[in-house]
Protein backbone atom coordinates (compact mmCIF):
# COMPACT_ATOMS: atom_id res chain seq x y z
CA UNK A 1 0.00 0.00 0.00
CA UNK A 2 1.35 3.42 -1.13
CA UNK A 3 3.17 5.70 2.13
CA UNK A 4 0.38 8.70 1.80
CA UNK A 5 2.19 11.12 4.22
CA UNK A 6 5.71 9.98 6.18
CA UNK A 7 6.92 12.13 8.76
CA UNK A 8 10.78 11.50 10.23
CA UNK A 9 12.08 13.25 13.23
CA UNK A 10 10.17 16.10 13.05
CA UNK A 11 10.59 19.35 15.07
CA UNK A 12 9.02 22.92 14.99
CA UNK A 13 10.43 25.66 16.86
CA UNK A 14 9.59 29.08 16.91
CA UNK A 15 12.75 31.35 18.85
CA UNK A 16 12.66 29.42 22.36
CA UNK A 17 9.51 27.76 21.96
CA UNK A 18 9.74 23.99 21.26
CA UNK A 19 5.84 23.49 19.39
CA UNK A 20 6.97 20.03 18.17
CA UNK A 21 9.01 17.61 19.15
CA UNK A 22 10.45 14.56 17.27
CA UNK A 23 7.62 13.38 16.05
CA UNK A 24 7.72 10.74 13.35
CA UNK A 25 4.85 8.22 12.15
CA UNK A 26 3.32 7.41 8.64
CA UNK A 27 0.11 6.60 7.28
CA UNK A 28 -1.07 4.72 4.23
CA UNK A 29 -2.95 6.42 1.54
CA UNK A 30 -6.70 5.70 2.33
CA UNK A 31 -6.44 5.91 5.84
CA UNK A 32 -7.84 8.58 8.36
CA UNK A 33 -5.93 10.15 10.80
CA UNK A 34 -7.47 12.08 13.75
CA UNK A 35 -4.50 14.13 15.60
CA UNK A 36 -5.97 14.04 19.15
CA UNK A 37 -4.29 16.24 21.86
CA UNK A 38 -5.58 19.23 24.24
CA UNK A 39 -5.23 23.14 23.60
CA UNK A 40 -1.59 24.12 22.80
CA UNK A 41 -0.48 20.42 22.41
CA UNK A 42 1.06 21.57 18.77
CA UNK A 43 -2.28 20.16 16.28
CA UNK A 44 -2.62 23.09 14.34
CA UNK A 45 1.32 23.57 14.38
CA UNK A 46 1.37 19.53 12.69
CA UNK A 47 -1.33 20.38 10.15
CA UNK A 48 0.52 23.75 9.36
CA UNK A 49 3.92 21.81 8.77
CA UNK A 50 2.08 19.03 6.60
CA UNK A 51 0.68 20.88 4.08
CA UNK A 52 3.53 23.46 4.02
CA UNK A 53 2.48 26.68 5.82
CA UNK A 54 5.36 25.92 8.07
CA UNK A 55 9.50 24.83 7.56
CA UNK A 56 10.00 22.19 10.09
CA UNK A 57 13.18 23.01 12.10
CA UNK A 58 14.64 19.90 12.10
CA UNK A 59 13.22 16.46 10.22
CA UNK A 60 11.32 15.85 7.30
CA UNK A 61 7.92 15.41 5.71
CA UNK A 62 7.20 13.62 2.51
CA UNK A 63 3.71 13.58 0.98
CA UNK A 64 3.05 10.95 -1.83
CA UNK A 65 7.04 11.25 -1.63
CA UNK A 66 7.33 15.17 -2.23
CA UNK A 67 7.95 17.91 0.09
CA UNK A 68 5.14 19.27 0.83
CA UNK A 69 6.12 23.09 -0.47
CA UNK A 70 6.69 21.74 -3.93
CA UNK A 71 3.49 19.16 -4.04
CA UNK A 72 1.29 20.14 -6.39
CA UNK A 73 -2.17 21.94 -4.69
CA UNK A 74 -4.33 19.97 -7.05
CA UNK A 75 -3.57 16.80 -4.81
CA UNK A 76 -4.02 18.46 -1.34
CA UNK A 77 -7.47 19.72 -0.01
CA UNK A 78 -6.95 22.40 2.87
CA UNK A 79 -10.04 23.06 5.57
CA UNK A 80 -8.49 25.90 7.92
CA UNK A 81 -9.73 26.86 10.85
CA UNK A 82 -13.11 28.92 10.28
CA UNK A 83 -12.35 31.44 13.25
CA UNK A 84 -9.27 32.92 10.72
CA UNK A 85 -11.92 33.69 7.96
CA UNK A 86 -11.93 37.17 6.90
CA UNK A 87 -15.87 37.49 7.49
CA UNK A 88 -15.78 41.31 5.98
CA UNK A 89 -14.92 39.79 2.37
CA UNK A 90 -16.92 40.82 -0.04
CA UNK A 91 -17.84 37.34 -1.49
CA UNK A 92 -20.65 34.55 -2.75
CA UNK A 93 -19.56 30.89 -1.56
CA UNK A 94 -19.55 29.90 -5.05
CA UNK A 95 -16.76 31.96 -5.17
CA UNK A 96 -15.19 30.39 -2.14
CA UNK A 97 -15.55 27.25 -4.25
CA UNK A 98 -14.41 28.09 -7.29
CA UNK A 99 -11.40 28.93 -5.58
CA UNK A 100 -10.87 24.71 -5.72
CA UNK A 101 -10.10 24.95 -9.37
CA UNK A 102 -9.05 28.63 -10.59
CA UNK A 103 -6.22 28.72 -7.60
CA UNK A 104 -7.06 32.89 -7.09
CA UNK A 105 -10.22 34.77 -6.95
CA UNK A 106 -12.52 34.76 -9.69
CA UNK A 107 -13.17 37.82 -11.37
CA UNK A 108 -15.83 36.02 -13.20
CA UNK A 109 -17.61 32.94 -13.13
CA UNK A 110 -17.57 31.04 -16.37
CA UNK A 111 -21.41 29.11 -17.25
CA UNK A 112 -19.46 25.35 -17.20
CA UNK A 113 -17.38 26.07 -13.35
CA UNK A 114 -20.49 27.42 -12.07
CA UNK A 115 -22.13 24.37 -13.03
CA UNK A 116 -19.46 22.09 -11.47
CA UNK A 117 -19.65 24.18 -8.66
CA UNK A 118 -23.25 23.48 -7.68
CA UNK A 119 -21.96 20.27 -8.18
CA UNK A 120 -19.67 19.99 -5.44
CA UNK A 121 -21.95 22.27 -3.31
CA UNK A 122 -24.74 19.71 -3.85
CA UNK A 123 -23.07 16.72 -2.52
CA UNK A 124 -22.24 18.98 0.28
CA UNK A 125 -25.74 19.42 1.04
CA UNK A 126 -25.36 23.55 0.49
CA UNK A 127 -26.54 24.06 -2.70
CA UNK A 128 -28.68 26.64 -1.92
CA UNK A 129 -25.75 28.14 -0.43
CA UNK A 130 -24.32 29.09 -3.49
CA UNK A 131 -25.48 32.60 -3.86
CA UNK A 132 -25.15 33.59 -0.13
CA UNK A 133 -22.47 36.18 1.22
CA UNK A 134 -19.86 33.96 3.09
CA UNK A 135 -20.39 36.68 6.31
CA UNK A 136 -24.33 35.27 6.67
CA UNK A 137 -23.12 31.50 6.85
CA UNK A 138 -22.57 29.44 10.24
CA UNK A 139 -20.01 28.13 10.85
CA UNK A 140 -21.48 24.92 10.09
CA UNK A 141 -22.42 25.92 6.47
CA UNK A 142 -18.84 27.70 6.25
CA UNK A 143 -17.43 23.53 6.76
CA UNK A 144 -19.60 22.64 3.77
CA UNK A 145 -18.68 25.29 1.71
CA UNK A 146 -15.15 24.73 2.05
CA UNK A 147 -15.69 20.90 1.60
CA UNK A 148 -16.99 21.38 -1.40
CA UNK A 149 -14.16 23.47 -2.21
CA UNK A 150 -11.73 20.65 -1.69
CA UNK A 151 -14.28 18.26 -3.92
CA UNK A 152 -13.90 20.37 -6.98
CA UNK A 153 -10.05 19.56 -7.04
CA UNK A 154 -10.81 15.94 -6.28
CA UNK A 155 -7.57 15.91 -4.13
CA UNK A 156 -5.90 12.70 -2.90
CA UNK A 157 -4.88 14.11 0.45
CA UNK A 158 -7.48 16.20 2.71
CA UNK A 159 -6.53 18.13 5.79
CA UNK A 160 -8.88 19.67 7.81
CA UNK A 161 -7.80 21.77 10.97
CA UNK A 162 -10.73 21.29 13.72
CA UNK A 163 -13.73 21.10 11.55
CA UNK A 164 -16.43 20.85 14.57
CA UNK A 165 -15.26 23.64 16.33
CA UNK A 166 -17.66 26.19 16.70
CA UNK A 167 -20.31 23.88 14.99
CA UNK A 168 -23.54 21.63 16.51
CA UNK A 169 -23.10 18.02 16.96
CA UNK A 170 -26.11 17.24 14.35
CA UNK A 171 -23.57 19.57 11.51
CA UNK A 172 -20.46 17.46 12.62
CA UNK A 173 -21.97 14.38 12.42
CA UNK A 174 -22.62 15.52 8.57
CA UNK A 175 -19.60 16.56 8.10
CA UNK A 176 -18.15 12.76 8.85
CA UNK A 177 -20.70 11.34 6.47
CA UNK A 178 -19.55 13.68 3.75
CA UNK A 179 -16.07 12.78 4.37
CA UNK A 180 -16.47 8.78 4.73
CA UNK A 181 -18.61 9.37 0.90
CA UNK A 182 -15.70 11.47 -0.38
CA UNK A 183 -13.24 8.64 1.00
CA UNK A 184 -15.37 5.41 -0.58
CA UNK A 185 -15.21 7.61 -4.06
CA UNK A 186 -11.88 8.63 -4.51
CA UNK A 187 -9.34 6.11 -1.93
CA UNK A 188 -8.94 9.54 -0.50
CA UNK A 189 -6.35 10.32 2.76
CA UNK A 190 -7.65 12.46 5.41
CA UNK A 191 -6.16 14.09 8.03
CA UNK A 192 -7.80 15.69 10.68
CA UNK A 193 -7.06 17.96 13.64
CA UNK A 194 -9.43 17.59 16.09
CA UNK A 195 -10.50 17.61 20.08
CA UNK A 196 -13.26 14.84 20.13
CA UNK A 197 -12.51 11.50 21.05
CA UNK A 198 -16.05 10.22 19.85
CA UNK A 199 -14.22 11.23 15.94
CA UNK A 200 -11.28 9.61 16.42
CA UNK A 201 -12.74 6.02 18.08
CA UNK A 202 -15.85 6.21 15.68
CA UNK A 203 -14.33 7.61 12.11
CA UNK A 204 -10.20 7.29 11.97
CA UNK A 205 -8.27 4.50 11.30
CA UNK A 206 -5.02 6.01 12.53
CA UNK A 207 -4.66 8.14 15.56
CA UNK A 208 -2.44 10.06 17.16
CA UNK A 209 -2.38 11.92 20.59
CA UNK A 210 0.21 14.92 20.66
CA UNK A 211 0.98 16.97 23.35
CA UNK A 212 3.90 18.58 21.60
CA UNK A 213 5.89 15.14 21.49
CA UNK A 214 3.87 12.16 19.94
CA UNK A 215 1.93 10.60 22.72
CA UNK A 216 0.45 7.62 21.03
CA UNK A 217 0.23 6.50 17.16
CA UNK A 218 -1.83 3.69 15.88
CA UNK A 219 -5.19 2.30 15.52
CA UNK A 220 -8.12 3.61 17.93
CA UNK A 221 -7.97 0.75 19.91
CA UNK A 222 -4.52 0.65 20.91
CA UNK A 223 -3.67 4.81 20.45
CA UNK A 224 -6.85 5.63 22.76
CA UNK A 225 -5.98 3.60 25.81
CA UNK A 226 -6.14 5.04 28.84
CA UNK A 227 -2.43 5.29 29.98
CA UNK A 228 -1.73 7.21 26.60
CA UNK A 229 -4.79 9.39 27.06
CA UNK A 230 -3.64 10.12 30.46
CA UNK A 231 -0.15 11.27 28.84
CA UNK A 232 -1.85 13.76 26.46
CA UNK A 233 -4.58 14.97 28.56
CA UNK A 234 -3.52 14.91 32.03
CA UNK A 235 -6.54 12.28 32.90
CA UNK A 236 -8.55 9.51 30.58
CA UNK A 237 -11.66 11.19 31.27
CA UNK A 238 -14.20 10.54 34.03
CA UNK A 239 -18.09 9.06 33.26
CA UNK A 240 -20.96 10.83 35.20
CA UNK B 1 1.32 68.11 -26.95
CA UNK B 2 -0.47 71.20 -25.86
CA UNK B 3 -2.75 70.98 -23.39
CA UNK B 4 -4.52 73.48 -21.23
CA UNK B 5 -3.91 72.91 -17.27
CA UNK B 6 -7.37 72.43 -16.90
CA UNK B 7 -7.28 69.09 -19.64
CA UNK B 8 -4.38 68.27 -18.13
CA UNK B 9 -5.60 68.23 -14.71
CA UNK B 10 -8.84 66.15 -15.80
CA UNK B 11 -6.29 63.55 -17.31
CA UNK B 12 -4.32 63.58 -14.30
CA UNK B 13 -7.27 63.27 -12.58
CA UNK B 14 -8.81 60.00 -14.26
CA UNK B 15 -5.56 58.45 -14.08
CA UNK B 16 -5.35 59.08 -10.46
CA UNK B 17 -8.98 58.30 -10.10
CA UNK B 18 -8.40 55.02 -11.31
CA UNK B 19 -5.31 54.05 -9.70
CA UNK B 20 -5.96 54.80 -5.87
CA UNK B 21 -9.13 52.93 -6.26
CA UNK B 22 -8.13 50.42 -8.05
CA UNK B 23 -5.27 49.63 -5.09
CA UNK B 24 -7.56 51.12 -2.70
CA UNK B 25 -9.51 48.47 -2.45
CA UNK B 26 -6.74 46.17 -1.32
CA UNK B 27 -5.66 48.73 1.32
CA UNK B 28 -9.10 48.84 2.96
CA UNK B 29 -9.72 44.74 2.84
CA UNK B 30 -6.40 44.07 4.17
CA UNK B 31 -6.64 47.11 6.72
CA UNK B 32 -3.57 48.98 5.69
CA UNK B 33 -5.00 52.74 5.95
CA UNK B 34 -2.35 53.34 8.10
CA UNK B 35 0.19 52.16 5.41
CA UNK B 36 -1.62 54.95 3.34
CA UNK B 37 -0.31 57.51 5.99
CA UNK B 38 2.79 56.19 6.09
CA UNK B 39 3.39 56.33 2.46
CA UNK B 40 1.98 59.89 2.79
CA UNK B 41 4.25 61.18 4.65
CA UNK B 42 7.54 58.75 3.09
CA UNK B 43 6.34 60.80 -0.07
CA UNK B 44 6.31 63.91 1.83
CA UNK B 45 10.27 62.79 3.00
CA UNK B 46 11.11 62.43 -1.04
CA UNK B 47 9.53 65.70 -2.32
CA UNK B 48 11.03 67.93 0.45
CA UNK B 49 14.70 66.53 -0.60
CA UNK B 50 13.53 67.21 -4.11
CA UNK B 51 12.73 70.68 -3.36
CA UNK B 52 16.03 71.04 -1.44
CA UNK B 53 18.03 69.50 -4.02
CA UNK B 54 16.58 71.62 -7.06
CA UNK B 55 15.29 68.11 -8.86
CA UNK B 56 11.69 67.64 -10.27
CA UNK B 57 10.47 66.34 -6.78
CA UNK B 58 8.21 63.21 -7.64
CA UNK B 59 11.57 61.84 -9.50
CA UNK B 60 12.71 61.75 -5.85
CA UNK B 61 10.08 60.75 -4.01
CA UNK B 62 8.95 57.86 -5.95
CA UNK B 63 12.09 55.94 -5.12
CA UNK B 64 12.30 57.08 -1.58
CA UNK B 65 8.60 56.12 -1.07
CA UNK B 66 9.39 52.84 -2.82
CA UNK B 67 12.33 52.43 -0.44
CA UNK B 68 10.32 53.17 2.44
CA UNK B 69 7.44 50.48 1.38
CA UNK B 70 9.99 47.43 1.09
CA UNK B 71 10.91 48.94 4.38
CA UNK B 72 8.14 48.53 6.49
CA UNK B 73 7.65 45.31 4.67
CA UNK B 74 11.10 44.04 5.70
CA UNK B 75 11.29 45.14 9.65
CA UNK B 76 7.44 43.32 9.81
CA UNK B 77 9.15 40.55 9.05
CA UNK B 78 12.45 40.35 10.38
CA UNK B 79 11.51 42.00 13.82
CA UNK B 80 8.27 40.40 14.17
CA UNK B 81 6.86 43.73 14.84
CA UNK B 82 3.04 44.48 13.92
CA UNK B 83 2.10 47.00 10.48
CA UNK B 84 0.75 50.09 12.47
CA UNK B 85 4.25 50.07 14.59
CA UNK B 86 6.25 49.56 11.57
CA UNK B 87 4.57 52.00 9.36
CA UNK B 88 4.67 54.50 12.81
CA UNK B 89 8.64 54.51 12.68
CA UNK B 90 8.60 55.11 9.10
CA UNK B 91 6.04 57.49 9.18
CA UNK B 92 8.06 59.44 11.72
CA UNK B 93 11.44 59.09 10.48
CA UNK B 94 9.78 60.81 6.90
CA UNK B 95 7.99 63.14 8.19
CA UNK B 96 11.08 64.66 10.66
CA UNK B 97 13.32 64.18 7.45
CA UNK B 98 11.14 66.23 5.56
CA UNK B 99 10.91 69.02 7.67
CA UNK B 100 14.13 69.30 7.96
CA UNK B 101 14.89 69.21 4.37
CA UNK B 102 12.26 72.21 3.82
CA UNK B 103 14.17 74.25 6.56
CA UNK B 104 17.61 74.02 4.67
CA UNK B 105 15.85 75.34 2.08
CA UNK B 106 15.39 78.79 1.09
CA UNK B 107 11.87 80.27 -0.38
CA UNK B 108 10.14 76.97 -0.32
CA UNK B 109 6.30 77.70 1.23
CA UNK B 110 4.35 77.54 -2.13
CA UNK B 111 5.69 74.87 -3.12
CA UNK B 112 5.11 73.17 -0.01
CA UNK B 113 1.82 74.41 0.17
CA UNK B 114 1.10 72.89 -3.47
CA UNK B 115 2.30 69.68 -2.67
CA UNK B 116 0.51 69.54 1.03
CA UNK B 117 -2.43 70.23 -0.45
CA UNK B 118 -2.88 69.53 -4.28
CA UNK B 119 -3.51 72.21 -6.94
CA UNK B 120 -5.28 71.69 -10.50
CA UNK B 121 -2.52 74.36 -11.76
CA UNK B 122 0.49 71.91 -10.47
CA UNK B 123 0.02 69.29 -13.17
CA UNK B 124 2.76 69.69 -16.00
CA UNK B 125 3.12 67.72 -19.05
CA UNK B 126 5.69 65.35 -17.46
CA UNK B 127 3.55 64.61 -14.34
CA UNK B 128 0.32 63.62 -17.10
CA UNK B 129 3.11 61.16 -18.50
CA UNK B 130 4.45 59.39 -15.02
CA UNK B 131 0.62 59.14 -14.13
CA UNK B 132 -0.75 57.77 -17.78
CA UNK B 133 2.41 55.03 -18.29
CA UNK B 134 1.50 54.14 -14.30
CA UNK B 135 -2.14 53.67 -15.04
CA UNK B 136 -1.05 51.47 -18.39
CA UNK B 137 1.16 49.58 -16.07
CA UNK B 138 -1.84 48.92 -13.52
CA UNK B 139 -4.02 48.17 -16.25
CA UNK B 140 -1.59 44.94 -17.22
CA UNK B 141 -1.29 44.56 -13.29
CA UNK B 142 -5.03 43.82 -13.53
CA UNK B 143 -3.95 39.62 -14.18
CA UNK B 144 -2.95 39.63 -10.36
CA UNK B 145 -5.97 40.84 -9.04
CA UNK B 146 -6.67 37.24 -8.65
CA UNK B 147 -4.16 36.40 -6.58
CA UNK B 148 -4.06 39.60 -4.69
CA UNK B 149 -7.88 39.11 -3.67
CA UNK B 150 -7.32 35.70 -2.72
CA UNK B 151 -4.61 36.34 -0.84
CA UNK B 152 -6.75 39.08 0.96
CA UNK B 153 -9.49 36.97 1.66
CA UNK B 154 -7.57 33.57 3.23
CA UNK B 155 -3.23 33.99 3.09
CA UNK B 156 -2.92 30.34 4.07
CA UNK B 157 -5.08 29.20 1.38
CA UNK B 158 -3.18 30.90 -0.90
CA UNK B 159 0.18 30.24 -0.24
CA UNK B 160 -0.68 26.23 0.06
CA UNK B 161 -2.27 27.38 -3.54
CA UNK B 162 1.41 28.16 -4.34
CA UNK B 163 1.10 31.55 -4.52
CA UNK B 164 3.96 33.55 -3.71
CA UNK B 165 2.01 35.77 -1.12
CA UNK B 166 5.21 37.19 0.12
CA UNK B 167 6.93 38.65 -2.92
CA UNK B 168 3.33 39.68 -4.56
CA UNK B 169 2.82 41.53 -0.92
CA UNK B 170 6.26 43.17 -1.87
CA UNK B 171 4.86 44.22 -5.80
CA UNK B 172 1.63 45.23 -4.06
CA UNK B 173 3.41 47.27 -1.67
CA UNK B 174 5.56 49.05 -4.30
CA UNK B 175 2.74 49.78 -6.48
CA UNK B 176 0.73 51.29 -3.74
CA UNK B 177 4.10 53.76 -3.02
CA UNK B 178 3.60 54.99 -6.60
CA UNK B 179 -0.07 55.81 -6.75
CA UNK B 180 0.49 57.67 -3.78
CA UNK B 181 3.43 59.41 -5.46
CA UNK B 182 1.49 60.03 -8.50
CA UNK B 183 -1.68 61.33 -6.90
CA UNK B 184 0.13 63.91 -4.71
CA UNK B 185 0.27 66.89 -7.25
CA UNK B 186 -3.25 66.72 -7.54
CA UNK B 187 -4.57 65.47 -3.74
CA UNK B 188 -2.22 66.63 -1.90
CA UNK B 189 0.26 64.40 0.98
CA UNK B 190 -2.24 65.41 3.67
CA UNK B 191 -5.34 63.62 2.33
CA UNK B 192 -3.71 61.27 0.00
CA UNK B 193 -4.62 58.54 2.53
CA UNK B 194 -8.28 59.14 2.82
CA UNK B 195 -8.56 59.16 -1.60
CA UNK B 196 -6.90 55.48 -1.33
CA UNK B 197 -10.03 54.60 0.91
CA UNK B 198 -13.02 56.31 0.94
CA UNK B 199 -13.79 55.32 -2.41
CA UNK B 200 -13.25 51.58 -1.52
CA UNK B 201 -15.46 51.94 1.69
CA UNK B 202 -17.59 53.40 -0.16
CA UNK B 203 -17.82 50.72 -2.61
CA UNK B 204 -17.76 48.22 0.11
CA UNK B 205 -20.87 49.56 1.29
CA UNK B 206 -22.61 48.69 -2.03
CA UNK B 207 -20.99 45.62 -3.23
CA UNK B 208 -21.59 41.99 -2.90
CA UNK B 209 -18.69 40.29 -4.33
CA UNK B 210 -14.77 41.87 -4.55
CA UNK B 211 -15.02 42.32 -8.27
CA UNK B 212 -18.17 44.65 -8.39
CA UNK B 213 -16.50 46.16 -5.36
CA UNK B 214 -13.25 47.56 -7.24
CA UNK B 215 -15.17 48.26 -10.40
CA UNK B 216 -17.35 50.40 -7.72
CA UNK B 217 -14.40 52.01 -6.11
CA UNK B 218 -13.23 52.81 -10.00
CA UNK B 219 -16.47 54.49 -10.99
CA UNK B 220 -16.75 56.53 -7.65
CA UNK B 221 -12.72 57.33 -7.40
CA UNK B 222 -12.99 58.75 -11.14
CA UNK B 223 -16.19 60.93 -11.01
CA UNK B 224 -15.24 61.82 -7.36
CA UNK B 225 -11.65 63.39 -8.64
CA UNK B 226 -13.60 65.12 -11.82
CA UNK B 227 -16.28 66.80 -9.92
CA UNK B 228 -13.69 67.87 -7.18
CA UNK B 229 -11.50 69.48 -9.72
CA UNK B 230 -14.43 70.98 -11.36
CA UNK B 231 -15.51 72.39 -8.68
CA UNK B 232 -12.23 73.77 -7.10
CA UNK B 233 -11.48 74.80 -10.34
CA UNK B 234 -14.78 77.68 -10.25
CA UNK B 235 -14.55 78.28 -6.35
CA UNK B 236 -10.74 78.71 -6.47
CA UNK B 237 -9.98 76.06 -4.01
CA UNK B 238 -7.79 73.47 -3.27
CA UNK B 239 -8.16 70.32 -5.51
CA UNK B 240 -7.21 67.96 -2.61
CA UNK B 241 -9.93 68.95 0.14
CA UNK B 242 -12.51 69.17 -2.52
CA UNK B 243 -12.47 65.85 -3.76
CA UNK B 244 -11.98 64.08 -0.40
CA UNK B 245 -15.33 66.53 0.49
CA UNK B 246 -17.47 64.87 -2.50
CA UNK B 247 -16.08 61.26 -1.60
CA UNK B 248 -17.00 61.71 1.80
CA UNK B 249 -20.13 62.70 0.76
CA UNK B 250 -20.77 60.01 -1.42
CA UNK B 251 -19.49 57.34 1.54
CA UNK B 252 -22.38 58.82 3.75
CA UNK B 253 -25.01 58.73 0.80
CA UNK B 254 -24.19 55.36 0.48
CA UNK B 255 -24.70 54.54 4.50
CA UNK B 256 -28.08 55.96 4.29
CA UNK B 257 -28.62 54.48 0.86
CA UNK B 258 -27.97 50.63 2.61
CA UNK B 259 -29.60 51.65 5.61
CA UNK B 260 -32.91 52.67 3.64
CA UNK B 261 -32.79 49.41 1.77
CA UNK B 262 -32.59 47.07 4.76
Amino acid sequence: MEICVAVDYLSVKFDEFLALDNISFKIPEGAFLAILGPNGSGKSVLIQTLIGLITPTIGKIKIFGENPSSLSPELVGYVPQIKTLDRTFPAKSIELVLTGIYYKWPWHIRKKERQKALQALEEVGASHLAERSISKLSGGELQRVYLARCIMRNPRLIVLDEPATGIDITLAADLHHILENIQAKNRTTIIMATHDLATASHHASHVLLLNRRLICFGKPEEALKEDCLHQTFGHAGHRH
Amino acid sequence: MDLSFIQRALLAGLFIGFLASFYGVFVVQRQLSFLGSGLAHAAFGGVALGLLLGIEPLWIAIPFTILVAIGIISVQEKTGLTGDTAIGIFFSVSMALGVIFLSLKKGFAADAFTYLFGSILAVGIGDLWITGIFAIITIFMWRFWGKWSYATFEKDLAITDRIPVKRENYLLNVLIAIAVVVSIKVVGIVLIAAFLVIPAATARLLSKTFSIMTLYSIFIGILSTFIGLWLSYFLDLPSGPVIILIQASLFFGSILFKNQSI
